[in-house]
């Protein structure tokens, strides 16, 4: 009895490291495949199309509502203290460390990492994979390279835009809405914004598009058992890509402050 | 429908093993564990060149894998597959994908590309693989358009194609880069018995205008024997009979005798 417990818990060990191998070697030849030309100039246009351009309008909404509600909150919080007119520092500095990076990244994982997902699923259990094997063709170098790359270009611009948005959407409600004085909104933001501030956000950025990418082709990648698989492929790798998202921004945060 | 009334006849290479016809392909001692069970156990097999070999058995026999492995798709636990001699297991990733030039397979889905039309998915691997200008891309791919009976569809999607056009569309793409070796996975699966003698009578005319290898798995049985030169019965992961059809079809061993008549009873029991 003893002896089979030991065995079923070697044998989940085993798994569990062979997975995590699988996995740093999928990102291995993603991220190499994605470096080395050639490269695939329109397959990383149409991509940055579908991650960029198509998640706009979403990303500018949400920016707006964060950055209305973060200046809502904040002219509250702040006026206790007597301290409003640093209400367009906080906002700023809120979005560009930490609100900008997390929510575009996690909105992008909503709506393009699951569509990923998706696609590379269907094409595992629909033999495509297997068909450009036979072919010669790297299916790594084919599907996921292009979409590493548009993705480490689309999600820093989205969080650009995100960030913008969002100062513009506390601008909207602390200024004209509650109204507090525009110069003193974007005074005290350049005063208070650094550009480590920026960096800190684009590194945050850059390392949550990976993320995404990795966890969500990875699934699709090795999605089994027909549209059931797909589904569940689906859904593990959104709510991955959202957790480790999170936990990363925390890792991240503690390593750049 | 009578398949000896097909145009499908041998070729003029001498049988298995000859000296001048040495096998294409051969698998030796093949181990293949999966989900813990052992799929393939001790496959010895020769494939010989230039002839329609069919793989018959039990759906979960192993056929598929067997096809697998011949493509280097899946790898072995134990023992080899010998292309042209050469173990193809010990070659690395980028000799692999060049060996994969010399094959065409045809999967049991099609699977054609969703997002590209007819026409894109028969030129695809000439412009992901060579360096042919556009204009010799659409001769080339009008012409086998043409051959499989498909020249005027080469605007539709997947999803607008009958079974039988889904097979036609990937066959013209399995042999779009002039392949050496073909391989079928259930190629008739699927499809009406009309459809079906179509596509096999196409991969019979192929096989004929080209003198390809072409390997297939069927579960036409015993339709397939009037279209293959050579058969190869497997069950329980272990080739248990193989050669000629005549010689299949005459075989004493009870499973394959079971096989062959689709009788219930016999060493099979599924019930």
């Amino acid at each position: 009895m003893r002896f089979r417990l030991a065995e079923a818990m070697g044998e989940r060990a085993l798994g569990g490291a062979r997975g995590l191998g699988r996995t740093g070697l999928f990102l291995a030849a993603a991220v190499r495949n994605a470096v080395i030309p050639p490269y695939r100039g329109r397959d990383i246009l149409k991509q940055i199309h579908f991650i960029g351009v198509r998640s706009l309008f979403v990303i500018v909404l949400t920016a707006a509502f964060t950055g209305m509600v973060l200046s809502l909150q904040g002219y509250y919080s702040l006026r206790k203290f007597g301290s409003e007119g640093l209400l367009g520092a906080a906002v700023a500095l809120s979005l560009i460390r930490e609100l900008g990076p997390v929510l575009t990244a996690l909105m992008v994982t909503g709506r393009a990492g699951s569509a990923l997902v998706a696609e590379i699923g269907i094409m595992r259990i629909g033999e495509q994979i297997d068909s450009l094997e036979t072919m010669g063709i790297d299916p790594v170098r084919f599907l996921v390279a292009p979409r590493m790359v548009a993705a480490l270009v689309s999600i820093p611009l989205l969080t650009a835009i995100f960030d913008v948005v969002g100062i513009y959407g506390g601008y909207l409600v602390g200024v004209l809405l509650l109204g507090l004085d525009a110069g003193q909104y974007f005074g005290h933001m350049k005063g208070s914004v650094e550009l480590a501030d920026v960096i800190n956000g684009v590194w945050k950025s850059l390392a949550f598009s990976l993320l995404i990418v990795w966890v969500c082709s990875f699934k699709g990648f090795f999605t089994e058992r027909g549209a059931e698989g797909v589904s569940r492929a689906t859904t593990s790798a959104v709510v991955i890509s959202s957790v480790l998202v999170l936990v990363g921004d925390y890792v991240l945060t503690s390593v750049l402050l | 429908m009578n398949g000896r009334d097909l145009p499908c006849e041998p070729c003029s290479v001498g049988p298995p093993g000859d000296p001048d016809g040495a096998p294409i392909l051969r698998l030796v001692g093949v181990d293949k564990v999966m989900d813990g069970k052992k799929v393939l156990d001790g496959v010895d097999l020769d494939i010989p060149r230039n002839r329609i070999t069919a793989i018959i058995g039990l759906s979960g026999a192993g056929k598929s894998v067997m096809l697998k492995h011949m493509i280097g798709l899946l790898k072995p636990d134990r023992g080899q597959v010998l292309l042209d001699g050469v173990n193809i297991c010990d070659l690395s990733r980028k000799e692999l994908y060049e060996t994969r030039r010399r094959f065409g397979m045809l999967f049991q889905s099609g699977a054609l590309f969703d997002s590209l039309d007819v026409f894109e998915n028969v030129a695809f691997p000439l412009r992901e693989k060579t360096k042919m200008g556009e204009s010799q891309i659409r001769e080339r791919v009008r012409t086998l358009l043409r051959k499989v009976g498909l020249e005027g569809a080469g605007k539709k999607f997947p999803d607008e194609l009958s079974g039988g056009m889904v097979r036609r569309v990937a066959l013209a793409r399995a042999m779009v880069m002039d392949p050496e070796i073909i391989l079928f996975d259930e190629p008739t699966t699927g499809l009406d018995p009309i459809i079906r003698n179509s596509v096999l009578n196409l991969i019979c005319r192929t096989f004929q205008d080209h003198k390809f290898t072409m390997v297939m798995i069927s579960h036409d049985i015993p339709d397939i024997f009037h279209w293959c030169h050579h058969v190869v019965v497997v069950h329980d992961g272990k080739v248990v009979e193989a050669g000629p059809p005549e010689d299949v079809r005459g075989s004493v061993n009870p499973f394959v005798r079971q096989l062959v008549e689709g009788d219930i009873h016999g060493p099979v029991q599924l019930i």
